[in-house]
């Protein structure tokens, strides 16, 4: 019924990973422009991954939630990533 | 104790739990665009990196910035009505609607100047493109279109909040559709979280 044993986060982390969210950031964009090599996209999206298990951890309060749901958005993430990959297994062996 | 009190029982946990399976299937909704984009991205390479040449980095960097902004205050309004400040918690969230109104004045611009070059789908222009450039342009205008509808679609949402915590409906004891309102504020920051180096960053 009520809230209570909810964490609250304090504004000082929240303040902390926005900072770190826009170094992040910052580093996508230097290393796609000064580094145009073959490793680009996964460069990009290795950070992009990162910053989204920020968002998850921290915004989204997932380290505070109980194992259940953390348990089902992992398997959410795990079952895109099997869908991504027979995607391609389909796209290269057809 | 009363039966008055029971039909106001909320469980909070399960009304999130909802939220986070409403979520997943957003999830994948947006998923299957990634899809899309990998795949043709990888059969017309070429194609794609002229394109994606067209896009303004500096917006879409301009745009990151005021969303992961946005996203910060929408959680510390959840830390304020917590701690019960409401007054707090209200102008966190006007301060994240401006933010969302910043972000969709961007993609006015953006937009806008896309369609002066009658670079939109089934334009003139875009019939003579190669056909991986069409690709990428439809896919731009899908993708970033179905995230604009979700920032307006999150941002009625913080209003409603907004409104519930002004009567007291929304308060220290009861905050879940302040929870879930934040946590659909998150997840349009999550997609943009791809969106921005798929779209912008990589030529």
């Amino acid at each position: 019924m009520k809230n209570h044993d909810n964490h609250i986060s304090s504004y000082s982390l929240n303040l902390t990973v926005l900072l770190t969210l826009l170094i992040l950031t910052t580093i996508s964009i230097l290393a796609i422009k000064f580094y145009l090599g073959a490793f680009t996209v996964a460069i990009a999206l290795i950070i992009a991954s990162v910053k989204a298990g920020i968002v998850l951890t921290y915004f989204m309060h997932l380290k505070f939630e109980n194992l259940l749901l953390r348990l089902m958005v992992m398997g959410v993430f795990l079952l895109f990533a099997i869908v991504i990959v027979i995607t391609f297994i389909d796209y290269y062996f057809r | 104790m009363s039966t008055t009190e029971h039909s106001e029982y909320i469980d909070s946990d399960t009304g999130k739990l909802g939220m986070w399976l409403f979520l997943f299937t957003e999830l994948f909704l947006f998923g299957g665009l990634f899809i899309v984009y990998a795949v043709m991205r990888s059969k017309y390479s070429n194609d794609f990196h002229q394109a994606a040449l067209e896009l303004n980095a500096f917006i879409g960097a301009t745009n990151t910035v005021v969303l992961l902004v946005s996203s910060m205050t929408v959680a510390m309004s959840l830390t304020a009505i917590q701690q019960n400040r409401p007054n707090l918690a209200i102008g966190l969230l006007l301060i994240t609607l401006i933010l969302a109104g910043v972000f969709m004045m961007n993609k006015y611009f953006e937009w806008g100047h896309k369609f002066s070059l009658h670079l939109y789908p089934g334009s003139d222009v875009m019939k003579t493109l190669p056909h991986g450039e069409i690709m990428f342009f439809g896919l731009y205008f899908m993708m970033t279109g179905l995230h604009a509808i979700h920032v307006i679609i999150g941002g009625v949402l913080l209003i409603i909040v907004i409104f519930k915590l002004k009567s007291g409906k929304i308060n220290q004891e009861h905050y879940l559709l302040h929870e879930n309102g934040a946590l659909y504020w998150h997840l349009v920051d999550l997609i943009w979280i791809f969106l921005f180096p798929l779209l912008y960053l990589i030529t």
